[in-house]
Order: structure tokens, then sequence, then C-alpha cells
């Protein structure tokens, strides 16, 4: 009983941090303390902090390596963008649109990660890492030849430009290599505040949920659990998609947050830097994640003002290294146990 | 004769892809991890010809020469600085590592050599004309070849006759007996890093002189390609590589040319996942039961 008090008090200390974060930033907002460059940086950092959690999902809950996060991330933002174009006129608001559309931008998540899911989720390991890589660097793909329009006639999609017949009152909403062009911006920073909240209440229930807890057997140990009844594929699928369907909502939010998105921003490299998150993080820590996103996401941009511009990202990634290294070294981290002897405890307790 | 023109330039690229996935193959093999920065070490090869032949305008061999030494040498040293430390780390770990020297190697390019993109000249220029204007095959094409099928038969006699070559075979299946049997283990693994990399300078200049763009990213790209042919052929398998490889140039030219250009990425992958979904080792690979 103590340690299901403890998961949930450990759960009621993230929403803490991101809600005071919130806070802290409002308030900055208000007194017009943030530079302009740093305030739009704060919509980017939330979907990735989304990112960072739902990928934290896959691969430290469920154990499973994907290297494609962003291509899950891509299909909600071009179909976020999509039906926020298509209501442009059915729903006036601006905030109901922006919702609608990151439903929208979540189910079509979810459905990549349930096709994906459903047959690769036999393969284990690095096999099924790169099966994602493959369907992310095929969304991206198939993303830059689709080319969606919407005019009198109605709703009109072709994988080519001499087959994209629009109306001449047609709106264009996807070309293909140029991507989603003449997007309404809907993205604010609470709107980011929001999905992380709904983030957290999903992934944090999930994991301390009877489901939650048959994923991390499974984890821990694929055998064992299914000898004790657990059904694989059901719950490696309900992570999964899970996972897909907040990146998916995601996406829908950096989608509507600029005027224009191409499919290319969704690469292995984006895929990559929310896995670096994720690492850096902690394996299975959810507030681990929600920190280096934000920390990692925003201190590069910041070393842009200190005329560091050229340096950045070899900085980045001797720092990557570095890190790496010594957090690996077991030299190092028996001396920090033995100056620390707390921490071991803390680990422990995750 | 368009069809026969395909198969000969897929066969050409696939050799160089075939040539990269040896690399990839050998150190997933022994070290067992995805060596993430392999594909930047091609990069760094083509420059290392790149500016031999054309600031110091010394001859082909000897960009080579230089280009492969050069590979070796920091093969070697990324090996030991950044991956050695990380052996006994979890998998996840050793990763990110790469992916970090990735990084490195791709910026530290763009610091020392410009983000740019160079125009790489030709190892060899011209071609061989078999059917007068309708069937060729440029030299840098039956170079690729000749060098593909070179190193395969040099592997395949390494790991076969040579003690260091059982010894990397020992140490890729069982690391802690091949200990036991007096083999260094760390030296082994130094080794196949460094036959790797030299593999995947030779392959930098290869693919350069066949498609000559030169940019601090130009090896992500056929790195991930070649990724997937190690996969595709069965990683950890030296055949399975050669054969990965040249499917996936055949296929990539195939959708080049008779789908789409813009496509034909999705078409390599598509084929990928159906081939792991029906044969979840890789073609060549083996598929090893799981022992409760």
């Amino acid at each position: 009983m103590k340690k299901i008090n403890k998961k949930s008090l450990n759960g009621f200390i993230n929403y803490g941090i991101v809600i005071a974060a919130f806070a802290v930033i409002q308030v900055l907002l208000g007194m017009g303390r943030l530079s302009n460059s740093l305030q739009s940086l704060l919509v980017p950092a939330c979907c990735y902090i989304v990112m960072a959690v739902s990928l934290n999902l896959t691969v430290g809950i469920l154990g499973e390596l994907s290297l494609g996060h962003a291509g899950f991330m891509s299909l909600g933002a071009f179909s976020g963008i999509t039906v926020s174009i298509l209501l442009q006129n059915a729903l006036p608001m601006a905030s109901a649109r922006l919702a609608v559309s990151m439903a929208v931008g979540a189910v079509a998540g979810a459905l990549g990660g349930a096709i994906v899911g459903v047959p690769v989720l036999r393969l284990q390991g690095d096999y099924l890492a790169i099966v994602t890589l493959a369907f992310g660097q095929i969304i991206k793909n198939i993303i830059m030849v689709l080319y969606v329009g919407v005019d009198e006639t109605g709703f009109h999609i072709a994988a080519s430009s001499e087959r994209f017949n629009l109306g001449s009152d047609g709106v264009a909403i996807i070309k293909g290599p140029m991507g989603a062009v003449g997007v309404t911006k809907l993205a604010s920073f609470t709107a980011g505040f929001v999905l992380i909240m709904i983030t957290l209440l999903v992934v944090q229930n999930l994991v301390n949920s009877r489901s939650g807890r048959a994923i991390m057997a499974l984890r821990d140990n694929r055998i064992a659990a299914e000898s004790v009844g657990i059904n694989v594929t059901k719950y490696k699928l309900m992570a999964f998609v899970t996972s897909a369907a907040l990146a998916g909502a995601a996406g829908a939010l950096w989608g509507l947050n600029y005027s224009s998105t191409v499919a290319s921003k969704f690469d292995f490299n984006t895929s990559i830097l929310v896995l670096v998150f994720v690492v850096l993080g902690g394996l299975g820590s959810i507030r681990g994640s929600i920190i280096a996103a934000a920390l990692l996401y925003v201190l590069p941009e910041m070393l842009r003002g200190l005329g560091l511009d050229d340096f950045r990202m070899l900085i980045y990634a001797i720092v990557l290294i570095l890190v790496m290294l010594a957090t690996n070294n077991d030299q190092l981290k028996a001396l920090v146990g033995r100056v620390i002897p707390k921490r071991k405890k803390v680990a422990a307790n995750g | 004769m368009s069809f026969l023109n395909n198969v000969i330039t897929g066969v050409s690229l696939g050799s160089i892809y075939a040539i990269i996935a040896l690399g990839y193959t050998m150190v997933y093999g022994i070290a067992k991890m995805l060596n993430f920065a392999h594909g930047d070490i091609i990069m760094v090869g083509a420059y290392m010809c790149f500016f031999a032949m054309g600031s110091f305008s010394l001859p082909p061999a000897a960009g080579v020469l230089l280009a492969v030494v050069v590979c070796t040498v920091l093969g070697i040293v990324i090996e030991r600085l950044a991956y050695k430390p990380l052996r006994s780390a979890p998998s996840l770990a050793v990763l990110i590592t790469a992916i970090g020297v990735s990084y490195l190697l791709q910026n530290s390019a763009q610091l020392l050599w410009g983000a740019d993109t160079k125009t790489f000249r030709p190892l060899v220029e011209g071609s061989l004309v078999l059917v007068p204007d309708q069937l060729s095959i440029s030299y840098v094409a039956v170079l690729s070849i000749a060098c593909c099928v070179v190193v395969m038969i040099a592997l395949t006699l390494f790991t076969g006759q040579t003690k260091m070559g059982k010894a990397m075979r020992a140490c890729s299946e069982d690391k802690a007996a091949a200990q036991l049997m007096g083999i260094d283990v760390n030296a082994t693994i130094s080794m196949t890093f460094a036959i790797g990399s030299a593999l995947a300078a030779v392959a930098g200049v290869l693919m350069c002189s066949a498609y000559p763009v030169l940019s601090p990213t130009t090896g992500s790209m056929p790195g991930i390609r070649a990724f997937t042919a190690a996969v595709f052929g069965g990683i950890g398998s030296v055949p399975g590589a050669l054969l990965g490889g040249i499917l996936l140039g055949v296929i990539e030219t195939f959708a080049k040319a008779y789908i789409s250009t813009a496509l034909s990425d999705a078409v390599v992958f598509a084929v990928l996942i159906i081939v792991l979904l029906v044969k979840p080792a890789g073609l060549m690979g083996k598929y090893v039961p799981e022992k409760v």
C-alpha cells in the first residue's frame, strides 16, 4: 500500500512541476520579461515534452526501441492542419478548432501506430527499431509527394501535381515537397500546457494501472509474463498505440504553430532528438523526460545568442557523449554512491 | 536495353551499399551495437580523398590510400574513446553515444570544411560501351563491382582462415569464452572497427565518384540505407550483407526508374518491412529460437 501511495505522490509532483512552470512562465510573459525568441520556443518545447513522455512509454515502459516516433508526429501534423483548414468556416472558434485538430491528429497517430504495431510488434529489439525507422521514412516520403486540397466540388487528394486538378477557387492544403502552406496559426502556450497535462494524465494512469504493470512485466521478462497469462500483443499494442496517439496530438499542435510545415521536418533526426531526450532524462522516468526535453530544447537555442552559433551543435554532441560516458562509468557511480548514500535509495524507488 | 542499364546501375549502387553494410554487420556481430557513426566515416573518407586529389593533386590511388588510413585511425580512436568505456553499459546508452559521435563528426566536418556542397572529381572517368548508344557501363560502376567482389573474397578468407579472423568469429559467438581461450577481446574489437572504417572509406570514395556531390551530411542517408541492407540480409552475416546491399541497390534503382523518384525510399523501406515480417532474422540471418 505504501508503495502505491509513493507512486501516486510521484505523479502529483510531476503535475505540480508542470503547473508551476506554466505559472512562472505566464507571470514572466505578463511582465514582458521573455524575449521574442524565447517566446517562440514555448509551443515547440511543449510539443517536444509530449513527444518525449510518449516515446518514454514505448522505450522506457514497454522497453522497445522506436526510431520512427517523428513519423507519428508527421501524421498528426498534416492531418491536424488539413482538418483545421477544412473546418475554417464550420467552426469559427479558434480554440475549438485547435482541440478538434489535435484530437484528429491523435486519431491519425493512433491509426498509424496500429497499422505499424500489429504486424511489427512480433519483431524484437533492433529489428523493431529498424522497422520503426523505415516506417518513419515511408511516412515522410509519402507526404512529400502528396497533394491535398479542397474546392467547391469537394476534397481532392492526389499523388502528383499533374493529377491534382483543383478548381480555381480551391485551397491547396498540402503541396507535395512544399508541405502545408498558408496555415492559420492556432496553437498557443496554454494549449501546449493542456496537452502536457493530458499526456501526463494518460501516461501516468496507464503506468499505474493493471495494464501498465502488465506492460512493465513484458519489458522485464517477456517469457515469464507470457507464462502467467499476459497477452503480449494486446499490451504491447496498447502502449505503442497510446504513444503514437500522443505523438500525433503533439504533431497537430506543432503543425498549427507555424504558417508552413514541410514533411522533411519530421525525419530521422527528429526521432533521434526525442530519443536523446528520453535516454538522458532516464528511461522510464516521466519527470526526467519532461525536464530533459525542456532543457535540451531550450538550451541550444539560447547558445545562439552567445555568439556560439557555429559551435552549437558541436557542443551538443560533445555534451551528449560525455554525459553518456559519465552516467555509465562504474567508478563515478561508486563515488557518487559514497558521497551521497541516499541517492541509491531514491534511485531504487524511481 | 534500358532494363539492362538499370540492372547495371542497381548492381553497382548495391555493391557500394554492400561494402558499407559489411562494416555495419561486422561491428554489430562482434560488439552488438548499431554504429550510427558509420555513415559519417564514409563522409570523412570522401573528404580526405577530395582534398588529396584536389588540393594536393595527388594521384587517385594515393587519395584512396589516405582516406583508408585516416578512416582506419578514426575508427580505432572512436572505438577507444567513446565505445570501449561502455562495453558493459546497456545497449541504448551505446546507441545514444554512437548518435553523439555521428553529430560530432558531421558538425566538425561542417566547421572544418564548410557546409557548402563540393563537387567530387571521380576516380576514373568515361565508360565502357557494350552496345553503341544503348548499353554502357561507367568505369566507376565497374570499379565498384570489382571492389565489392575483392572485398567479399578477402573478408571471407580473412574470417575463415586467419587467426585474427577466427578470433573475431569466436568473440561474436561468446566474448567470455573467447577470453578464456586466450583471445584478446579488446584488440579484436578494435580490429573489427578498423576494418569496418577502412571499408567505409573505400565506399565513400566510390559513392562520391558515382554521385559526385560532397557535403557534411553526405554519409547519413547512405549510412541508413546500408544499415537497412545489413538488416535485410541478416545482420551479423557477411554474405547476407552482400546480398542485402545488392538487392537494395537494385530495388532502389528500379523503383526510381519504374515507379517514382520521390517514392523510391518508401518502396525500399516497404520491401524491408515485408521481408522482416516473413523472415524476422533477415534473408540469410540465422533464426535463433528463444530458450527458456
